[in-house]
């Protein structure tokens, strides 16, 4: 049996895809039909990566760290759609440091952009949800938030507190907001990548690179389609009974 | 004054009748304005208006009055 997974008719906004995970999030959401709204900064990227879905993507640019902007731009996606399906939060800076040399400004982006931003997108983007996850009888539809946390934010990592604790939030935030949420028929999950090859993993030393190679049981490091399968997964009605979960994607590595 | 459309708005959002819709009803007096209803309240009010509230806005909707004053900064006169 084949099972085919059909977004069309849906709208999806995915934070940080300009690159990496959140762009193959994209991809895959708009092959199987949903429309997207493409989020980054630079908006001639985010028209690059639309060039290449078609007609199925548009470019939404703001900065997560601004919650004035996040605010205008859920304010155009009313104006314009007045439907919101799907929000995927994947922006994310990882920034390691040892504790003793943390600096304020280190803290305070870490946390703006895979925290905070978590928190306001989910404030407007639930508000747009309600109103388009409900059918003309009044009954719930379902709306899906899926949050991009981390290995890290579940188990910590040397010289990543600042990173686990902004990521270990997140899962806190999902599993509210699924209770929350869960009346109005909302699903809020969170998705758990472990070392996924991406220009953020990269920029990992060599040393520290081998290390985390060996510390995976599947032997390979994961793909950003890995994990865009299963957000995949957690948009669809497969996982309408699915809320407040952490799914781990990681090859069963062990920190 | 409440006007007729802004009374239809609240009644229907909040499952009152709409004699009881006034000016000076207030969120939190009664047990049908609380904060589930206050969210479905804004979202009637948003889809009625054809606008999208900010949070500070939603905050300090205490009462029909106040919703009426916050709606006219959206240049929505009701």
């Amino acid at each position: 049996m084949t099972i085919q997974i059909d977004l069309t008719g849906k709208v999806a906004l995915v934070t940080g895809a300009s690159r990496g995970i959140g762009a193959e999030i994209a991809r895959v959401f708009a092959r199987a039909g949903a429309h997207v709204f493409v989020n980054g900064r630079n908006e001639q990227t985010l028209q690059e990566l639309c060039s290449e879905l078609g007609g199925n993507a548009e470019p939404l640019a703001f900065d997560v760290c601004d919650p004035k902007a996040i605010k205008e731009a859920f304010q155009k996606l009313f104006k314009q759609t007045k439907q919101l399906d799907i929000l995927v939060n994947n922006a994310g800076i990882l920034d390691d440091a040892l504790i003793g040399m943390v600096t304020e400004a280190q803290v305070e982006r870490t946390f703006a952009t895979n925290t905070f931003s978590v928190l306001y997108t989910s404030q407007y983007g639930s508000r747009l949800m309600q109103r388009s996850s409900r059918d003309s009888s009044g009954n719930a539809k379902g709306g899906s938030i899926i949050n991009v946390s981390s290995i890290i934010g579940r188990v910590g990592n040397h010289g990543q507190a600042v990173y686990a604790g902004s990521k270990a939030a997140v899962i806190g935030i999902t599993q509210s907001l699924a209770k929350e949420l869960a009346g109005s028929g909302i699903r809020v999950n969170a998705i758990a990548p472990g070392f996924i090859d991406t220009d953020m993993t990269r920029t990992i030393p060599e040393d520290k690179y081998k290390e985390r190679m060996s510390s995976i049981a599947m032997k390979r490091i994961g793909t950003p389609e890995d994990i865009a399968n299963t957000a995949l997964f957690l948009a669809s009605d497969l996982a309408s009974y699915v809320t407040g979960q952490v799914i781990g994607v990681d090859g069963g590595m062990l920190i | 004054m409440t006007t007729e459309r802004l009374k239809v708005v609240f009644a229907e959002a909040l499952g009152l009748p709409a004699e009881k819709i006034t000016d000076d009803l207030a969120y939190n007096s009664i047990k049908e304005w609380d904060s589930t209803a206050h969210m479905i309240l804004v979202a009637a009010l948003e889809d009625t208006f054809d606008v999208m509230l900010d949070t500070d806005d939603i905050i300090d909707m205490s009462s029909v009055a106040k919703a009426r004053e916050i709606l006219k900064k959206y240049d929505i006169e009701c």
